[in-house]
């Protein structure tokens, strides 16, 4: 009970990883709440067309690869910067993550384009409104976190040796590896029962 | 409707309220106050001061103080809404009234959300950042700008909230907004639109609340602050907060798969194309009732603090208060379905959660015996916080009783939706929850001024509340036996008419109440030279706010006090010894910064644009944020450093 209460001296960073954490903790309930609204409306499909139909499993072993290489590309990033090596090799981690995430997101868009032209849009059916709202939040994640590392590459370049600019690398490295665990979420829960 | 244009959307001249004279009457109220605001403001010079001292502070005490007065504000609009609806049913007995039924649903509904979000959440989230921080001898909160920036997401809700009585309708769909009702296939409209974005942006602001205060509690303690010498408050603001970031989730989930099917035609609660209504009376639910919990366990806190300080005794049973909150905000999670015994779970499901819900009535019992042992034997001062809190405990044990009762399935199918509901909640949020926070108003109001709030007035506030209250709602437990279904815009059975024209003989004797609160601070500050409290102590308090000055310096202490017991202060005091205190030092205090105030504004144009399909609007608020965040991420300085003690280290 005693550990916690001499506080004065605990650092601002590791407040502000802790409050990153329930940040985390509170969005990982908001996707539990989506996936659990996906799984009740997974039958309903009105009629229209269901996974079987859509999916392609060489996008989505594409799309999952690119991810998780960009999550070994962050973690390569903060590692690199936490031990004080060259900025320019933690750029290069990180402008290559932001790569392979944009990649996801253009095969990902790409993918739901397909399925809204073949009439498969969100306004479909049930199963589709919560795949779309589902994949779609995801995406939307990910497309903050480029944001988020474009910045951070921009502050690494203005100010390589401030411990704010490596924390928040570390908070955002979290951030990746979380839209990751998503991920294989959706992957096992969404895409994978329809393929085998 | 005419076609949506890009410039505008579907905003036209349709938009003003010309279909009702009642509704053009709040419409002008409402513009004319904002005006009358400013106005004033030019007309004194105090931009300046309005927005460096308040607008762009980042001091938790002043965020504190911002959201009560936007509670006070709000308060009125929705007592206003309340007192309507009473007068209508006072009237509408085999007549239409004087609302028409359209009208009528516009004003339950705002009613509803005003009181819960827009009255309840700021006006505890604002006693939260004033108390908090001080009472456990912390400078500040964990993260201050966070803090700005929760504050201005709800006064954005709020002001989307506002503004719907002037541009365009709100909700006809109850502050629920149970679909399949609420779909654009049955309300069309910028109504439930309104509802949902003005309640989503303030819920993102409050699951930042949650966060920052959880943070701030568990890691900006004072020395020698174990949890279990935390005060009371401390600990149900901890316990909210825990909840708060659990629960809010839910409510943006399903707010905005509602706002998805409305506005892009989506299907979650549709009842054509494989939508599953059920689903959002889940989702809704998974965050309305930890939400009851959420209002209600602070305002057990501050009563706690009360009893302690004006009974002059040490709070009794202090551990098993602290395990009561725990357990009551587990539970909370587990009974949700009891908003919908009545809608098909099978008989097993409702006994479950039915048992569950009346094992929550065991913790309350035991904080009710607590506090009246904390008074037992005490030396009791009748002043105005104590008032209401013993008013509380008199009151508050019948709604719990009723609660009980419906918790009950078999009792449930015939109370469900009738006016005995509404009169249970009433019980629960106004003796329970509104009292709390009126007794924690008076009780801090001379730590966060420098002088006390009138005694007279605040009896007087108090009779006419309990009392109020009391003639304003037992009858509707009366009209509920009877059979009479909530939100009735008119009727024909001559059984409940008396009782209608006593509850609303009742909400006016809750207006005194409301008029003697504005009296009693119109006053105080009339009359402050009399009531002005040097000590910084005028309650003869226990905990760590009443050891510093009042109002305290913007960084609280001048040097951090040190924690042996649970009520270190008062110890300090009894041994006639100054407050052991850590040795004086500098330390970084945040300045003032814009960023809070802007994403407020942002999540505004998000709100405004997305209701009345100003995409462009929408576009740009979100711009707004992203480019603060970013702009604030770069900005450095944003510290000061502060000796206490130095001239010129603040302005
Ligand atoms: C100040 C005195 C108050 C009065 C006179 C009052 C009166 C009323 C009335 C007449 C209704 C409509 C009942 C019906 O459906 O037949 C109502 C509904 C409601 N009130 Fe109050 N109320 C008061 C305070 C509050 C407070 C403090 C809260 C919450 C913190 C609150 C929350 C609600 C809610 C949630 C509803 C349900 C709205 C709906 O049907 O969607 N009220 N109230
Ligand atoms: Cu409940």
């Amino acid at each position: 009970m005693t550990m916690l209460s001499d506080t004065q001296t605990r650092s601002k960073e590791s407040e502000s990883d802790f409050g990153f954490w329930l940040y985390l903790m509170s969005d990982a309930i908001l996707f539990g709440l989506i996936f659990a609204t996906f799984v009740v409306m997974s039958p309903n499909l009105a009629g229209g067309p269901g996974g079987r139909d859509l999916f392609d499993l060489a996008n989505l072993t594409l799309q999952t690869g690119l991810l998780l290489a960009s999550s070994l590309t962050i973690a390569l990033a903060h590692h690199t910067a936490a031990n004080g090596r060259s900025i320019a090799a933690t750029v290069f981690w990180m402008v290559l993550t932001a790569l392979l995430g944009a990649g996801f997101l253009v095969l990902e868009l790409r993918e739901l384009a397909q399925f809204v032209s073949a009439g498969a849009g969100p306004q479909r059916s049930g199963y589709l409104s919560a795949f779309f709202t589902l994949v779609g939040t995801h995406g939307l994640h990910v497309a903050a976190g480029l944001i988020w590392i474009g910045t951070l590459i921009v502050q690494f370049m203005l100010r390589p040796a401030s411990p704010a600019v490596l924390s928040r690398l570390a908070r955002l490295t979290l951030f990746w590896h979380f839209l990751d665990i998503v991920w294989i979420g959706v992957f096992s829960l969404v895409y994978l029962p329809e393929l085998i | 409707m005419d076609e949506p244009t890009i410039l505008l959307g579907r905003l036209g001249m349709q938009a003003l309220p010309f279909y009702s004279w009642v509704a053009l009457c709040g419409a002008l109220v409402t513009v004319g106050c904002g005006l009358g605001f400013l106005a004033l403001v030019t007309w004194l010079g105090r931009w300046r001061d309005l927005w460096s001292g308040w607008l762009t502070s980042l001091d938790h005490k002043r965020i504190g103080i911002m959201y009560v007065i936007l509670a006070l504000i709000m308060l009125i609009r929705g007592f206003v809404d309340a007192i309507m609806m009473r007068l209508q049913q006072a009237l509408s007995y085999s007549s239409e009234g004087y609302l028409p039924p359209e009208h009528f649903e516009q004003i339950f509904s705002s009613h509803g959300t005003i009181m819960i979000f827009f009255m309840a959440m700021p006006f505890v989230t604002g006693l939260m950042n004033f108390v908090v921080p001080l009472q456990i001898g912390a400078r500040d909160v964990a993260f201050p700008a966070v803090n700005a920036i929760s504050f201005w997401l709800t006064a954005a809700g709020a002001g989307l909230m506002l503004i719907s009585l002037v541009i365009g309708k709100f909700s006809t769909a109850g502050w629920t907004g149970y679909p399949p009702y609420s779909e654009v296939r049955f309300t069309p409209g910028v109504g439930v639109d309104y509802w949902i974005w003005s309640i989503m942006i303030s819920g993102v602001g409050t699951t930042l609340t949650g966060i920052n205060f959880i943070v701030t509690i568990l890691r900006k303690r004072a020395p020698g602050m174990t949890l279990m010498r935390m005060p009371m408050f401390v600990w149900t603001t901890l316990c909210a907060s825990i909840l708060i970031v659990f629960a809010f989730p839910a409510l943006t989930v399903s707010t905005a798969m509602l706002a998805l099917d409305r506005t892009l035609g989506l299907h979650f609660f549709t009842i054509d194309s494989g939508g599953n209504a059920m689903n959002y009376m889940n989702l809704f639910w998974i965050w309305g009732h930890p939400e009851v919990y959420i209002l209600i366990l602070p305002a057990f806190g501050i009563f706690s603090e009360v009893v302690a300080t004006f009974s002059s005794k040490r709070l009794y049973g202090y551990t098993s208060l602290v395990y009561a909150t725990a357990v009551i905000a587990l539970l909370s999670f587990t009974v949700w379905l009891h908003h919908f015994f009545t809608m098909g779970a099978s008989a097993n499901v409702n006994a479950i959660f039915g048992i569950a819900t009346m094992i929550i009535a065991v913790p309350t019992g035991v904080k009710v015996f607590d506090w009246m042992f904390t008074m037992y034997r005490g030396r009791i001062r009748f002043e105005p916080p104590m008032a209401f809190t013993v008013g509380f405990m008199c009151l508050f044990v019948i709604g719990g009783m009723t609660g009980v009762l419906l918790a009950i399935p078999p009792i449930n199918y015939s109370t469900h939706n009738t006016t005995f509901l509404v009169a249970h909640f009433h019980n629960m949020v106004i003796p329970g929850a509104l009292f709390g926070y009126v007794a924690g108003y008076m009780y801090w109001f001379p730590k966060a001024f420098g002088f006390r709030l009138d005694r007279t007035w605040g009896l007087r506030a108090f009779w006419f509340w309990a009392v109020g209250f009391t003639l304003a709602f037992m009858p509707l437990y009366v009209t509920g036996l009877l059979g009479m279904p909530r939100r009735m815009s008119s009727y024909a059975n001559p059984a409940w008419h008396p009782w209608l024209i006593l509850a609303f003989l009742g909400a006016c004797l809750i207006f005194l109440g409301i008029v003697s609160l504005g009296m009693q601070l119109w006053v105080s500050i009339r009359d402050r030279a009399r009531l002005t409290d040097a000590t910084g102590d005028p309650w003869d308090g226990r905990t760590l706010e009443w050891s510093t000055s009042s109002p305290p310096p913007a960084w609280n202490f001048d040097t951090v006090p040190l924690v042996a017991e649970r009520d270190t202060f008062h110890a300090a005091k009894q041994a006639a010894q100054p407050m052991p205190h850590q040795p004086a030092d500098s330390f970084d205090m945040p300045k003032n910064s814009v960023s809070g105030i802007l994403i407020g504004l942002g999540g505004f144009w998000v709100g405004f644009g997305a209701i009345w399909y100003i995409w462009w609007l929408a576009a740009a608020g979100l711009g707004l944020i992203a480019a603060t965040m970013i702009g604030r991420s770069f900005a450095e300085h944003t510290e000061m450093r502060v000796t206490p003690g130095e001239t010129g280290d603040v302005t």
